[in-house]
């Protein structure tokens, strides 16, 4: 798993991508262009791309590189530096902030598959490469609930869990009738396998920084313009015909399976390491809509679980000093964490 | 002497074999198991199918593409199907093991499309648990050439709950039209087959009895 330093990260796709089959958006024309300011976003002090069995992951770090390690982990459809303003908070508590794009999203390599099993091996990648410590981790929505899962089947890898607004429970699917069920899933599935009949020719659309910043507001619409604007210029590129972001066109939200949101919760009460749940109050799309009632019955000994009033999906970058302070609270001096 | 046809799905080049010619009447699609590949020749038991023969590797098999760092779901390989099917119009479907798997999923998800399924015995057929497991998550070797070990790793451990399947099962009762849109062969019965074989619409018969009862679709 060799290191593959990327000279000041500023074009990690040019250097270091590799695509097979067809890739619909070839950046020839691409170039990044610097971010638009936001209060207290701080870029990462160091990036690089980390080779994880033949994919490229990209690492972005913050705070001292020989502080106690500390991960962070982002959500579906983000990426890395959606934690510009949050990462620079916890580092500032003495800790060593890794956090990495997922496979498909961010500067991290598109590849020709994508499933939680395989992010949860990345994830295992990027953690062996920094420590084989129990370390402590911050997790976001989908993060946070790969996060449960991963602490689940190799819990020597946490000393504690803060999960913000990560926690799926059943409350979210109500109960329907088998033949609504039937109904769904027959949407569901026919629109999915349409997609994948075309996704061999998808592009993400171009656009201005404002275009980006409005599509993706439709997503995320508690947070500011200004944010979302600063976003495009961290998690998009400026190809020649306009603005894209960078996650994989062959992605997309929703989907179908066998899954159920409800197993999530139900590997909490084995956790041995303490866990600290953030959950939102404000129910978005992106957020699994989660209530701490809802979480409690399944704390293991030593955890909690908040819920913070008026506060939607993204806890951590609607109230980032809050969130930080919370979390840091939770996991104690970094001192506590040394060899 | 098979002929192959390369189709994109994604990322991923998936090869299509044409075991055998017909008489332009619909396909017969076969779906191989886990750790397998297509024939490269038309099977016995398809003998007395009037329509072209043809054989689908799935991603990670046979001379379709082995992705980079797994992946792998059913749902995906259901996708690869698709594929194939867009280019076919109609098709009756064999599927053997997973691909038995597959092909339930498959008549349920396009309903409209697959003029009978046969779910027939094979490598994979019983796949992963109707639960899940602790994360097992390892990193797996690379190997030259296939099956991608990633595929047999995650595709013999993906999860299989019974009511999920069942759910496939009436999508297809439901909207093909037919009266028995699906036919089990296969003597071995994994949870999830258990639950189809006593949903309606479900038949019970040898792959050649079957065969011969779709081939007189239209």
């Amino acid at each position: 798993m060799p290191w593959l330093p990327v000279a000041g990260m500023a074009h990690p796709r040019k250097s270091t991508r590799r695509f097979v089959g067809v890739d619909p958006t070839p950046d020839t024309a691409a170039h990044d262009e610097v971010p638009i300011d936001y209060p207290g976003a701080v870029a990462p002090a160091r990036e690089y791309m980390l080779d994880v069995g033949q994919l490229n992951i990209a690492v972005h770090e913050w705070g001292d590189a020989d502080a106690p390690p500390l991960f962070l982990v982002h959500g579906g459809f983000d990426f890395a530096r959606t934690y510009d303003v949050f990462a620079p908070l916890i580092a500032a508590g003495g800790w060593r902030v890794v956090s990495w794009d997922q496979r498909g999203h961010g500067d991290s390599d598109h590849t020709e598959l994508y499933s939680w099993d395989a992010d949860l091996r990345d994830a295992a990648a990027v953690m062996d490469s920094v420590t084989s410590r129990p370390a402590p981790i911050i997790a976001h929505s989908k993060g946070g609930s790969m996060t449960i899962q991963l602490a689940d089947g190799q819990p020597y890898r946490f000393s504690h869990i803060v999960n913000l607004d990560g926690i799926p429970s059943k409350r979210a699917l109500p109960d329907v009738p088998d033949h609504e069920r039937t109904r769904m899933m027959t949407t569901d599935v026919s629109s999915w396998l349409d997609l994948r009949r075309k996704v061999t020719f998808a592009s993400r659309k171009p656009g201005t920084i404002d275009e980006l910043a409005e599509r993706r507001g439709r997503m995320n619409p508690r947070l500011s313009r200004e944010w979302l604007r600063r976003l495009v210029t961290v998690g998009g590129r400026h190809d020649a015909d306009g603005w894209r972001w960078k996650i994989d066109p062959a992605m997309r939200m929703g989907g179908f399976g066998p899954w159920r949101p409800e197993w999530t919760l139900t590997r909490l009460p084995g956790l041995p390491m303490p866990f600290l749940g953030i959950l939102a109050s404000e129910l978005e799309v992106m957020g699994f809509g989660t209530m701490a009632r809802h979480v409690m019955p399944f704390l293991p000994e030593g955890s909690r679980c908040v819920q913070l009033d008026g506060v939607g999906h993204f806890v951590h970058i609607e109230q980032p000093h809050v969130v930080a302070e919370m979390a840091l609270e939770f996991i104690g001096s970094p001192s506590e964490s040394r060899p | 002497m098979s002929t192959v046809t390369m189709l994109q799905h994604g990322k991923v080049s998936l090869a299509l074999h044409r075991l055998r010619d017909g008489d332009g009447s619909r396909a017969l699609l076969l779906l191989h198991g886990l750790g397998h590949h297509a024939p490269s020749t038309a099977p016995p038991w398809c003998e007395a199918w009037p329509g072209p023969v043809v054989a689908l590797d799935f991603t990670g098999h046979g001379l379709s593409t082995v992705p980079r760092g797994g992946g792998y779901s059913a749902e995906m390989l259901l996708a690869d199907a698709d594929v194939a099917l867009s280019t076919l119009g109609q098709a009756t479907l064999v599927g053997q093991g997973l691909g038995a798997y597959i092909a339930l999923q498959l008549a349920g998800a396009r309903a409209t499309s697959i003029r009978g399924a046969v779910l027939a015995d094979g490598t994979g057929l019983a796949g992963g648990p109707a639960q899940p497991l602790a994360a097992n998550v390892i990193s797996l070797p690379r190997r030259d050439g296939p099956p991608d070990p990633y595929a047999l790793f995650e595709l013999s451990r993906d999860l299989r709950p019974p009511d999920y399947a069942t759910v496939f099962a009436r999508m297809a009762v439901e909207h093909s039209g037919l009266d028995e849109p699906l036919t089990i062969s296969a003597v071995a019965r994994p949870a999830w087959l258990v639950a189809v074989a006593d949903e309606v619409g479900v038949a019970h018969a040898s792959i050649r009895d079957a065969l011969a009862t779709y081939a007189l679709i239209t």
